[in-house]
């Protein structure tokens, strides 16, 4: 790679200061370093880094989200053929959902990434990572109908007003890709509520077979038409409409897996939001007077967005609880909430997202508690001291 | 019975050039070299002029702000040159030895003294210099009352000397050094010592030993101290180290000022770790000379994580007990975050490195990836075995909220106790730098 490393260096002095493209500097710097680590030594401090950085965690991320981006296209496909009623191979159900899918993975990462970019540019700022992650995000959990412009409307907003204004990655309160969702729920919500959304082609009135509704499971429930509900295994495996990648806890649990074993999300959020929901859907079953409360804590797992949630969304640092202890209560109010919403409010069939959000929003709040709890053992301990100031 | 302290958080980084337990043929020093940069917040005056000669004890420098500390030359010769770098500060003092080791005629009978007495004493023959205080780990103000003194008695720096090899025979040394604290300042000694493992300061008097286990930093005194007997805002305590306890007890037993120490000579680069023995001050070329692969390497006056970037033309540190020597990172690396990389070290499991948990690695001084925002949480946790909040805490220091800082325990700490904290950052956050400026600003805040 000699050549590519010689040829970066005779072009670098142009975008350096004074140079002629210095207006992009912050662009051939995303590009330089995503091609080559930098040659960046140590000056302070330790004079050895451990080799993680923010691009490695960020991969790791995306690859965890493969497994469920890749059902997630093979289910648009199966969804589609079995509304027409269509016999077709797998390889052509995922080839269907692939060239469905792939129009909105671009345009999301398109949008976002040229604001990324212009505000790098503006602050002088190097292009930081953190949109790679929310980039595939979105797509996974907007429904496959969603009309491409809408997608990248909603992107440029959450980019926008749910990062840039408070200073960029690492700075914003709330989920950029649930804020993208938001945005569509409560901007367009005809087109990521009801029946229609979930399958390719239902919004512009394709032919259907007969009694295929293209309700999801917790329409269904909303609905209480308890038996029309698929049964556990298939609510694991994902062969159920549902937004793009939500729908295979199995695809969602092999991405926690890797999570988890590299330690790059954190377990005590992921555990706490489960916990949180197996104990609202337990409490609910004791007090149930309508079916969708009797529905079992496991299968309310199974439903909905709530693993996808839990896995991918709750755990994003930034927006999460930042101490230790705080995680666990972020994670349990979670779990908590979002089945309380899901179930008992109707307008509402799905509570993950706004339980998320909520909790984004009280996540400081939990952290200045945990604080001051330290903050107050050090000053008992100096009261009990003998000196004094 | 001593208490076993047992912690679990912090990480020993696995690195390559372990010392062995053999003492290297002495070679001898060409040049000696003192550099006020040793401690924190040093502005020396020379005590003596270029080209003037020195007597082994007699002083170099003395603390701008306080006369009365003084700091002696280790060797008898010529005081050859003063470096100074930008605005003239001086970097450091040049000594050229002749060989014959001279003592200066100052000699102080300290084993019959007590209390302030004893302080003056220790002052005027520069063994003060050997004593820092927490918080800030600036060198102890004469007159100040510790509440306690501490010591730790092992290293679990990566690649860290074994502390029992160095002080191997050194044990009358050991116990004069102790009595001398102990009439000093009349307060606890606590020494902190590796779990399970023998250690002749079991043998000592005069002490108050607990016993920690655990990863690095369970060697850092300070980590030792908040879990003994921690710093409340307006205490002082005194710390020092074993080897200068040493340096003390001699000069208690013979009258001479002999800070002549076994120190490391340890990493990737150096073809046989191992230890030799040498003198403070000590020049870097002349200590490793022979014992050096590769021609891209940077020498540290002691550990990776918290030593100073000497160069080959670099002395050996007034504190430090060993020279790390590993290879310099100045390289680019073709999609080097996107490699398997089962030659990279991590605390997380994102390399495939994870496959094989005993390796030792080589690691270099490249910063793996550019500085960012903080995003991930929960990293600086898993490596400080304090009930500190260090996230919180270098936040309060950026934005140097003093208040929030006292209350969040900055009087705890020092930089070398987040050293790992720095290491492991993801966002490559320089948190050492940051917690020693903001150190500094309290202290002139304060003042």
């Amino acid at each position: 790679m000699k050549w590519l490393r010689n040829k970066l260096d005779s072009i670098k002095p142009h975008f350096e200061k004074g140079g002629k493209f210095n207006f992009l500097h912050s662009t051939f710097d995303a590009f330089e370093t995503f091609l080559f680590v930098p040659n960046k030594v140590t000056h302070v401090g330790s004079h050895i880094r451990d080799a993680i950085d923010l691009k490695r965690t960020m991969s790791v991320v995306i690859i965890s989200l493969l497994p469920a981006l890749l059902f997630g296209m093979f289910n648009v496909g199966y969804q589609y053929y079995k509304a027409i009623g269509q016999d077709v191979t797998w390889l052509e159900m995922f080839w269907f959902g692939f060239l469905k899918v792939l129009p909105i993975v671009v345009v999301s990462y398109v949008s976002g990434l040229t604001v990324e970019f212009i505000f790098a540019q503006v602050r002088h700022h190097e292009v930081n990572e953190g949109f790679l992650v929310s980039g595939m995000l979105i797509p996974l959990i907007m429904p496959v109908n969603i009309p491409l412009w809408m997608v990248s409307v909603a992107t440029i907003f959450a980019v926008l007003l749910g990062k840039e204004v408070f200073g960029g990655t690492g700075m914003n309160i709330f989920n950029v890709a649930l804020l993208a969702r938001a945005f569509v729920f409560f901007s367009y919500p005809k087109q990521i509520s009801g029946d229609l959304p979930w399958t390719y082609g239902l919004t512009h009135g394709i032919q259907t077979v007969d009694g295929f509704s293209g309700a999801t499971p917790l329409a269904n429930a909303a609905a209480y038409a308890i038996e029309k509900i698929p049964d556990n295994w298939t609510l694991f495996v994902g062969l159920i409409p549902g937004s793009i990648g939500e729908t295979s806890k199995l695809a969602i649990l092999l991405g926690a897996a890797i999570l988890l074993f590299t330690g790059v999300a954190n377990w005590k959020v992921m555990i706490s939001t489960i916990f949180g929901g197996l104990f609202m859907a337990f409490v609910l079953n004791l007090f149930a007077v309508n079916p969708f409360m009797e529905i079992s804590p496991l299968k309310q797992m199974l439903m909905g967005g709530f693993l996808f949630g839990a896995v991918f969304m709750a755990t994003d640092p930034v927006t999460a609880a930042q101490t230790e202890t705080g995680k666990y209560i972020y994670g349990f109010l979670i779990g908590l909430l979002a089945i309380l919403l899901r179930v008992l409010n109707p307008a509402y069939p799905e509570g993950m997202m706004l339980a998320i959000l909520f909790m984004n929003a009280m996540a400081p709040l939990i952290d200045h508690y945990v604080v001051h709890a330290n903050i107050k053992r050090r000053l008992k301990r100096w009261n009990q001291s003998t000196i004094k100031l | 019975m001593p208490q076993t302290i047992k912690l679990k958080k912090g990480l020993d980084i696995r690195l390559k050039g372990k010392p062995q337990e053999i003492i290297l043929p002495t070679v001898s020093y060409q040049k000696i070299g003192l550099c006020p940069d040793d401690w924190v917040g040093f502005i020396p005056k020379p005590s003596v002029k270029e080209g003037d000669h020195v007597k082994v004890g007699s002083p170099v420098f003395y603390h701008k702000d306080n006369p009365d500390i003084v700091v002696v030359s280790p060797v008898s010769g010529v005081l050859k040159q003063v470096v100074r770098g930008e605005k003239r500060k001086i970097l450091s003092f040049i000594i050229d030895p002749d060989g014959n080791q001279t003592h200066a005629s100052n000699t102080i009978d300290i084993s019959k003294l007590s209390g302030d007495d004893l302080q003056k004493a220790l002052l005027s023959v520069g063994l003060w210099a050997f004593i820092r205080q927490r918080p800030y780990n600036i060198i102890a103000v004469p007159g100040s009352k510790p509440k306690a003194i501490f010591l730790s008695g092992f290293d679990t720096a990566p690649l860290a000397p074994n502390i029992e090899f160095i002080l191997k025979d050194e044990k009358n040394a050991l116990q004069a050094g102790i009595n001398i604290l102990k009439k000093l300042a009349n307060v606890p000694i606590h020494v902190g010592l590796k779990a399970n493992m023998p250690s002749i300061f079991e043998q000592i008097e005069g002490i108050e030993i607990t016993y920690f286990s655990g990863p690095h930093p369970a060697g850092n005194v300070g980590v030792q101290i908040h879990h003994v007997n921690p710093i409340n805002k307006g205490e002082v305590v005194w710390v020092i180290r074993p080897e200068d306890v040493v340096i003390i007890g001699r000069y208690a037993l013979t009258g001479k000022y002999d800070v002549r120490r076994k120190i490391a000579i340890a990493g990737s680069q150096v073809q046989q770790p191992a230890y030799t023995e040498t003198m403070l001050g000590a020049d870097i070329v002349s200590i490793t000379q022979g014992n050096i692969t590769g021609e891209n390497n940077r020498f540290i006056s002691g550990n990776v994580l918290t030593g100073r970037n000497v160069t080959i033309n670099g002395f050996l540190g007034f504190f430090d007990r060993m020279i790390s020597v590993i290879p310099e990172g100045n390289y680019y690396e073709f999609f080097g975050w996107a490699k398997p990389g089962f030659k990279k070290f991590s605390l997380s499991r994102t390399f495939f490195s994870w496959l094989f948990p005993n390796k030792e690695y080589i690691i270099d001084t490249n910063y793996h990836g550019g500085e960012r925002a903080y995003v991930i949480t929960g990293q600086y946790e898993k490596v400080l075995p304090m009930d500190i909040l260090p996230q919180h805490l270098v936040k309060a220091a950026i934005i140097k909220d003093i208040d929030l800082l006292e209350k969040l325990g900055i009087y705890e700490v020092v930089e070398e106790d987040l050293a790992l904290c720095e290491f492991v950052c993801t966002s490559k956050i320089e948190v050492q730098k940051i917690i020693r400026e903001t150190l500094d600003y309290i202290r002139s805040e304060m003042s």
